[in-house]
């Protein structure tokens, strides 16, 4: 195809997409329904894979089709499905604005060392069981991340200003949300990724996706194969050089009339820039071919050695997080004495949860009591940003398991409601020198109020008083206890996780006797 | 009597009568008994129907809803809807009833009636679930939202022993009226939650009620100036046990109860007796009576009692 009707087809395309994933992630009042996450990440990439190959789900088949996809089509996955690099084009577009003049993309080499360099140590680290890497770098994730930590308060601030002009008029169509920021240590990595993805964008197109993104690199290997691909004309072609000023890949060599595929993403603006048609879309011409590899003994040879000593000190890296898997965190804190952190429900358990999540947000952000935080270190340093739950925030409510809908990697799985509710993530732990109870002679209860199995009671204490006491075997570990408990700085309740969540009894339940037909006054 | 009582309950008794015209579904239930000509009384407590034909019933012993709301006024109707649970677990008011008391606002000549609470579980969750959310607007009133913290705004309590400053939701300050709806229940902090104990969701932050000596600080809270003209008590499912959330139905004790009175102290003492308790062991009914914010002595009280 020739048609320069290509490039519009995938500029609405890929807007609507974007427009779709940062709903996905900014939708503060939780419009879309439970069933509506599966379909719409079923084609990312890293997600897709981990609950395939980690996870076990054989329905998550996502990828392969991504692969599929690439092997007929090339990087198509790069500029139609993934939100990451649709937002770097936004970004590019803007930086091509303000340096309308001057700003020409052109043909440079790629950084082929690094960029496998990455893609390997990425992919042995996540073989030999670390996550970590794929937390950092999958692109899926860093867009979840962007729109939860940046995009969701900023539309938060419209919401707000809008809900309290409407307010004026009496109009409570709109609420107001309070905007409450995460650990400031859960910044670093998407603050530090926002410049660099950022400045990349602005100035140099779709540098990132081909030399930092390691799922772009995958992808490039395999659109080596592809069938279909974006080729010269070469009857046509005036070697004009516009394409290759058009190219955000920076991968057109019009001189020798060559595309390198494995950084095209086929967002097909060359074809549109092209005057004389000399620009096409189609099968792959086997001439080519002879071109395309043009093989660097040498640095393929350091390449391979170099990955291989980075396996083996990723090694040691994976080590070091699964040693580190649960972390008790007594440093900070005197009185809760938590031994074990809180992994959301559906999560199994510590070691499999952190194992499989690349901390996408998307449960910090779906989650509507922001109970669900990204964690600093309470996972161990290399689980920074893997969503813990934070009893000091939120509570998690009885009646919901929305962070089992969302979930797209595995790593917290389906749970129906009532298997929910049944499911101990932690046990409550009472400590009566915090309580006001015992301190202060005076009432209190917040705790056992909020607790929706009475695992959390009170019992009788001095005089009238009562105090609450809490009974293990029916605590689920939601923490409203800990949330309610109005003592500070620490509480004199809180929830200590289960490495492996374990199954809590039903609270008993008794029939009343009836009750008298008469008023007792 | 003196001429303004006589003037007044006239009035009311006139207001009722057209209240009463105009429910024709209830003329019936009501038919050949004498409208209540005095209106004077304590408390109003029914007895043996559903919820809202309760509250007709009770509010027409007190001189129909016209007594309390004027023309054109501005109403806050203050519902518990504390938990994300539904109507038939009795974590949260009567839904019907709510309806139906918007219903006779509207009917007074309300302007405009407003409902909103601070909740516990998640806010969304509550409105909806509770089926309060869906009541108002059926009713044609507005449900506003109460969880951020910008729509509350400090105010003193005069005269409060532990609770002298706190934030109260902008309805409280902006509405002519205030009517309190609490449900009857069982409360693990308070002993028991009712009109006085209601008002932790009108607050922000109700933590430092729970740090500052609770039950001082709910009787305190009364002190405060803008008070309920009016408090109705849903005692239909009342929760025995394992309250204010419930774990079960089995919770619940089926009382088909309602209470109505202007004194938020009295109407708790009814609560507490109905539950089988004597008013004075919850503290904060002792305290509020010992402040003189109400009475809580039954016995005294000029008390109309109706079954359906």
């Amino acid at each position: 195809m020739k048609s320069s009707a290509l490039k519009h087809i995938r500029t609405v395309f890929s807007a609507l997409v974007l427009l779709l994933f940062a709903f996905l992630f900014i939708d503060f009042r939780g419009i879309l329904g439970e069933n509506t996450f599966g379909p719409i990440l079923y084609l990312q990439f890293v997600p897709s894979l981990l609950k395939f190959i980690i996870a076990g789900v054989a329905t998550a088949t996502g990828f392969m089709v991504v692969i599929a996809l690439t092997l007929l089509t090339g990087r198509t996955y790069c500029s139609f499905l993934c939100p990451l690099g649709i937002l770097q084009d936004g970004i590019s577009r803007a930086g091509g604005l303000v340096k309308r003049r001057f700003r020409r993309y052109g043909y440079k080499k790629p950084y082929t060392i690094l960029r496998y360099f990455i893609l390997v140590l990425t992919a042995g680290i996540l073989l030999l069981g670390g996550v970590y890497v794929l937390t950092i770098l999958d692109p899926y994730s860093t867009f979840g991340r962007f729109m939860t930590y940046f995009g969701k308060p900023v539309v938060l601030v419209i919401n707000n200003l809008l809900a309290a002009l409407l307010g004026k008029f009496d109009i409570y169509a709109l609420y107001r949300v309070d905007i409450k920021p995460f650990e400031l240590a859960a910044y670093i990595i998407p603050v530090a990724f926002l410049f660099l993805i950022g400045f990349l964008a602005f100035r140099y197109g779709r540098l990132y996706c081909n030399t930092v993104c390691p799922v772009g690199t995958f992808l490039g290997l395999l659109s080596k194969l592809s069938l279909f691909r974006v080729r010269f004309e070469e009857d046509k072609c005036t070697r004009c050089g516009r394409c290759a000023m058009a190219c955000k890949s920076s991968c057109i060599d019009f001189l020798n009339k060559h595309v390198d595929v494995s950084r095209c993403v086929n967002c097909f603006n060359c074809i549109d820039s092209c005057k004389e048609n000399g620009m096409s879309y189609g099968l792959v011409r086997l001439k080519h071919k002879e071109k395309v590899e043009s093989p660097a003994d040498a640095s393929r040879r350091s390449f391979i050695t170099g990955s291989l000593v980075l396996l083996a000190g990723g090694t040691q890296l994976v080590r070091a997080q699964n040693t580190n898997v649960p972390i008790p965190t007594k440093d900070s804190t005197v009185k809760e004495d938590r031994l074990y952190p809180v992994s959301p429900p559906g999560s199994i358990g510590l070691a499999s949860y952190t194992s499989r999540c690349t901390a996408c947000a998307l449960c910090v952000t779906a989650c509507p009591t922001s109970v669900i935080q990204p964690s600093v270190n309470e996972f161990g340093f290399a689980g920074i940003m893997q969503p813990r739950m934070d009893f000091h925030k939120g509570f998690c409510n009885y009646d919901c398991n929305r962070c089992t809908d969302v979930c797209p990697t595995g790593a917290i799985m389906p749970l129906m409601m009532e298997a929910k509710q049944l499911t101990q993530l932690g046990k409550a732990v009472f400590i009566k020198d915090n309580c006001i109870v015992s301190t202060e002679k005076t009432a209190c209860g917040a705790c056992s109020e909020h607790c929706p199995t009475k695992a959390c009671h009170m019992v009788t204490f001095e005089g009238n008083l009562l105090i609450p006491e809490v009974k293990d075997d029916i605590c689920i570990g939601c923490g409203a206890c800990e949330y309610a408990c109005p003592t500070k700085p620490y509480k004199a309740i809180f929830v200590d996780g289960n490495p492996i969540h374990e199954a809590a009894l039903k609270p008993e339940t008794k029939k009343l006797e009836t009750v008298p037909g008469d008023f007792p006054f | 009597m003196k001429r303004r009582n006589f003037l007044r309950s006239s009035v009311g008794a006139g207001l009722a009568a057209g209240a009463f015209m105009s429910f024709g579904r209830y003329e019936k239930a009501l038919a050949g008994k004498p409208l209540p000509a005095g209106a004077n009384y304590d408390l109003v407590a029914v007895m043996g129907g559903e919820p809202a034909a309760m509250f007709d019933m009770g509010i027409q012993a007190l001189g129909g809803m016209g007594t309390f709301v004027g023309k054109g006024q501005k109403v806050l109707v203050k519902p518990n809807i504390g938990w994300d649970v539904v109507p038939e677990k009795g974590g949260n008011t009567n839904p019907a009833l709510i309806r139906r008391i918007i219903e006779h606002c509207f009917r007074a000549g309300a302007k405009e009636v407003y409902v909103f609470d601070n909740t516990c579980d998640n806010w969304i969750k509550c409105y909806k679930n509770s089926g309060i959310e869906q009541a108002v607007k059926d009713a044609g009133a507005k449900i506003v939202p109460g969880n951020s913290e910008s729509y509350y705004q400090e105010v003193t309590i005069p005269n409060g022993k532990k609770l002298t400053k706190t934030k109260v939701h902008e309805l409280v300050l902006s509405s002519d009226v205030f009517i309190n709806v609490p449900v009857l229940k069982h409360h693990s902090s308070a002993m028991m939650t009712g009109a006085l104990k209601n008002m932790m969701g009108v607050v922000w932050d109700r933590a430092y009620w729970h740090r500052n000596n609770l039950n001082q600080c709910i009787a305190d809270y009364a002190l405060y100036t803008k008070k309920p003209s009016l408090n109705v008590m849903d005692a239909y499912n009342v929760m025995m046990r394992n309250g204010p959330r419930g774990v079960s139905k089995e919770d619940l004790s089926n009382m088909k109860s309602l209470m109505i009175s202007t004194d938020w102290v009295a109407i708790d003492a009814a609560g507490a007796k109905m539950m089988g308790k004597e008013p004075s062991s919850i503290e904060h009914i002792a305290l509020a009576a010992g402040m003189g914010i109400g009475k809580m002595d039954l016995a005294s009280m000029n008390i109309h009692r109706m079954k359906m």
